[in-house]
C-alpha cells in the first residue's frame, strides 16, 4: 500500500544543534501510528515541520503520492492535516462548542450573517453531536471549558482536530497530563477517529499505551528513523531498545 | 468496573442545558452587580426621597454617565482582549479640540447641521487614528499595552494643548449643545443618554453575538491558540484599539455638546474611571471574560454611589474614598467565587 503521508531526509537545525537529521516518516491510511523515542529525539520537531508549524532545512514530504511544501498550519488544515499540540491550544474563557468552531465560525443564512452574526445554536447543536458521536462526555457544553476536567479539555481540544481533519490529526503526547480514567478516554478517541477512516499520529512516552492503541510503532532517535514495528509483533522491550541504540534497521532510514 | 453505565451522551448535554444556563447566571458576575445597583438605588431613595428618586436627578445621572459609558465600552472591547487603553481620555479631550476647531471654521457657535456634522467626523477620525497608532504600537512593536497607551496618553494631550495655547476652545454650536448636550427627548429623556444607549447596544450585540466579537474573547483567553486556528490576532487587536480610539472620539464630541466647551483639564482620570466600570461589571483584565450589560451596571454604580452621596451632603473628597472602595470590594468579590469555582 502506498503511504498517505511520507516523509524522507528531513533536516531541521537550531543553530548547532540538529534537531532532525535526515529523518524519514511514514503514515498509511486509516492507522494509528506511534512515534516513539526518548526525550529530544526529535518527535516535536518532526510533527511540527510534518504539521507545517516548521519549515524544514531540507527534505520532502508527499501526501498521497504529491510532493507538499507547507507554508504553515493553515496551509497543513487546507489539505486535511489536523494538529493537537503539547500544551492545550484551547481558550480557556470560551465553551466546548466555541472551541470547536473557533476561527471556523458558522455565520448565520441571511443577512444577518454578512454582518458577522453566528449561528450559535447551530455550532452548538452540531457541537453536541460531534462530541456524541466520539463518545465525549461533557458535563455541560455550554460551560468555559476552563471548567472542565483536564481529561474532558484534551477531548475537546482532540475534537476540534478530528472535526476538522479528513486525512491526518497529529497528536503530541495527549495522554501525558491525564490521570488513568481520563487518559482511557482519549485511547479510546483515539481508536474511534482511526476507525472513522483518519489517520492518527500518536506522540507517547508510555509503552503499554503505544502498544495497546497503535498498529504501528517508528521509532526515533537522535533525528533519525532507526526503527520500525509492527504493534501485534513487538514488545515493550523491543521498543526500548531501538529507542536507547540497542536495535537499528538498516531499511528504517 | 464498567456494570454501571453512564446515562447517554446526548441526554445528559440536554439536561444540563437549562439547569446549566441558571447555574452560569447565579455564578456568573452581571445578576450580583445589578443587586449591588439595585440596593445602593433603593437605599438613596429610602434616605433621601424627596431628592434622588426623581425624573431630574435620575436624568441628571444618566446624563453624567453617559460620556463615561461610551469610553468604557470600547475599554470593555480592549480589557477582553487581554489589553488596557490608558489614552481615552487624552483622546477624548484631543478629538474634541479636533471637532471644535472644525466647527469653529463653520460658522462657530453658530454653525449650521452641516458644520457640526463635519466636525463630528473629524473628532472620530482622529480618535480613530490614536486607536490604529495604539494597536500597532502594541501588535507591530511589541510595546506592553500598559506603556504604550500611557506614551499616547501624554502624547495626544500634549498635542491638543500644542493645538489651543492650552486655552479651551468654546465656540461650540449652539444648536449641538442645544439638542445633544442639555436637549431631552419626549421632554423625558436626556439625548446624551440616547446617543450613549445606542452606542452600548451597537457594541453590546457586536461583542456578544458576531465573529469580532468571538475572536475578541479568543484573542484575551489564548492568544496563541487564536493564532493557531488562523485568527489574524494581531490585526484583530488593531482593530480594537481603533474602536476604543473611535468611541473615545465620540465621547470628545459628545463631551463638547455637554460642557459646550473643550474641558482639556478634565479628564485625566477618565482613563481610570472607564476601566473601574469595566472591571466592576465583571471583566477580568486577563482577558476574555467581560461582558457590555456588565459594564453598564459598573459604570452606574459609582454614578448612583457619586450622586446619591453629594444628596447626602457627604464632603466632596468622600466620593472619590467611596467609589475607590466599591472597585476594590468588587474586585475581592469576584477573586472570592473565582476561587471557590476552581475548588468546585
Ligand atoms: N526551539 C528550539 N530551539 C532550540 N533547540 C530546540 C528547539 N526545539 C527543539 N530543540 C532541540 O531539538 C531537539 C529535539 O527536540 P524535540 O523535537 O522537542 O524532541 P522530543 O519531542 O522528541 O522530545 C532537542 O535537542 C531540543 O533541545
Ligand atoms: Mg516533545
Amino acid at each position: 500500500m502506498e503511504p498517505l503521508l511520507e516523509a524522507r531526509g528531513i533536516v531541521k537545525r537550531y543553530g548547532h544543534v540538529y534537531a532532525l537529521r535526515e529523518a524519514a516518516f511514514s503514515a498509511y491510511p486509516g492507522e494509528v501510528v506511534a512515534l516513539v523515542g526518548d526525550n529530544g529525539a526529535g518527535k516535536s520537531t518532526l510533527v511540527k515541520t510534518l504539521s507545517g508549524a516548521l519549515t524544514p532545512d531540507a527534505g520532502e514530504i508527499r501526501l498521497e503520492g504529491t510532493p507538499l511544501r507547507l507554508t504553515g498550519p493553515l496551509d497543513a488544515q487546507r489539505h486535511g492535516i489536523e494538529t493537537v499540540y503539547q500544551d492545550l491550544a484551547l481558550a480557556p474563557d470560551l465553551d466546548a462548542a466555541a472551541n470547536l468552531y473557533l476561527g471556523r465560525e458558522l455565520p448565520r443564512s441571511g443577512p444577518l450573517g454578512m454582518l458577522g452574526v453566528l449561528d450559535r445554536n447551530e455550532m452548538r447543536r452540531r457541537a453536541v453531536d460531534t462530541f456524541g458521536d466520539l463518545g465525549i462526555r461533557l458535563p455541560d457544553v455550554a460551560a468555559p471549558v476552563r471548567r472542565l476536567s483536564g481529561g474532558q479539555r484534551q477531548c475537546v481540544a482532540v475534537a476540534r482536530a478530528v472535526v476538522w481533519a479528513s486525512k491526518v490529526v497529529f497528536m503530541d503526547e495527549p495522554t501525558a497530563a491525564l490521570g488513568v480514567v481520563q487518559r482511557r478516554q482519549v485511547l479510546d478517541l483515539i481508536r474511534r477517529v482511526r476507525d472513522g477512516g483518519v489517520t492518527v499520529v500518536l506522540i507517547s512516552h508510555n509503552m503499554p499505551e503505544v502498544l495497546a492503541v497503535a498498529d504501528r510503532v517508528e521509532v526515533l532517535r537522535l533525528g533519525r528513523r532507526v526503527a520500525r514495528f509492527t504493534a501485534a509483533d513487538t514488545s515493550v522491550e523491543e521498543l526500548v531498545a531501538a529507542m536507547t541504540g540497542g536495535i537499528e534497521q538498516e531499511d528504517a532510514a | 468496573m464498567s456494570t454501571v453505565r453512564e446515562p447517554a451522551t446526548d441526554e445528559t448535554l440536554e439536561q444540563d442545558v437549562p439547569d446549566g444556563r441558571w447555574a452560569r447566571l447565579l455564578r456568573g458576575n452581571t445578576l450580583w452587580t445589578f443587586l449591588v445597583l439595585v440596593v445602593l438605588a433603593i437605599g438613596f431613595s429610602v434616605a433621601a426621597p424627596l431628592a434622588f428618586a426623581t425624573p431630574f436627578n435620575v436624568r441628571n445621572i444618566l446624563a453624567d454617565s453617559s460620556i463615561l459609558l461610551v469610553l468604557a465600552i470600547g475599554m470593555t472591547y480592549v480589557i477582553v482582549s487581554a489589553g488596557i487603553d490608558l489614552s481615552v481620555g487624552s483622546v477624548l479631550v484631543f478629538s474634541g479640540v479636533i471637532a471644535a476647531n472644525v466647527m469653529v471654521s463653520m460658522g462657530g457657535v453658530t454653525a449650521g447641521w452641516g458644520g457640526i456634522a463635519l466636525g463630528t467626523l473629524a473628532g472620530l477620525a482622529a480618535g480613530f487614528a490614536w486607536g490604529v497608532l495604539n494597536g500597532v504600537l502594541v501588535t507591530k512593536a511589541r510595546v506592553p499595552p500598559l506603556i504604550a497607551t500611557l506614551g499616547t496618553l501624554g502624547m495626544a494631550l500634549g498635542l491638543a494643548q500644542v493645538i489651543t495655547g492650552g486655552s479651551d476652545v468654546s465656540r461650540v454650536p449652539s444648536r449641538l449643545s442645544n439638542l445633544i448636550g442639555y436637549g431631552l427627548a419626549l421632554g423625558q429623556v436626556p439625548w446624551l443618554a440616547i446617543v450613549a444607549a445606542l452606542i452600548t447596544v451597537v457594541f453590546a450585540l457586536i461583542l456578544a453575538f458576531t465573529r469580532f466579537g468571538r475572536h475578541t474573547y479568543a484573542t484575551g483567553s489564548n492568544a496563541e491558540a487564536a493564532r493557531r486556528v488562523g485568527i489574524a490576532v494581531d490585526r484583530h487587536l488593531i482593530k480594537v484599539y481603533a474602536l476604543s480610539g473611535t468611541l473615545a472620539g465620540a465621547a470628545g464630541v459628545l463631551s463638547l455638546a455637554r460642557f459646550s466647551t473643550t474641558t482639556i483639564a478634565g479628564h485625566a482620570f477618565d482613563n481610570l474611571s472607564a476601566i473601574a466600570g469595566v472591571v466592576i461589571g465583571g471583566a477580568s483584565l486577563f482577558g476574555g471574560v467581560g461582558t457590555i450589560a456588565g459594564t453598564v451596571i459598573g459604570v452606574l454604580i459609582p454614578g448612583v454611589l457619586r450622586n446619591g452621596l453629594i444628596i447626602l451632603g457627604a464632603q466632596r473628597f468622600w466620593l472619590d474614598v467611596a467609589v475607590g472602595a466599591v472597585l476594590v470590594l468588587a474586585v475581592m468579590f469576584d477573586q472570592v467565587r473565582r476561587r471557590a469555582r476552581e475548588r468546585e
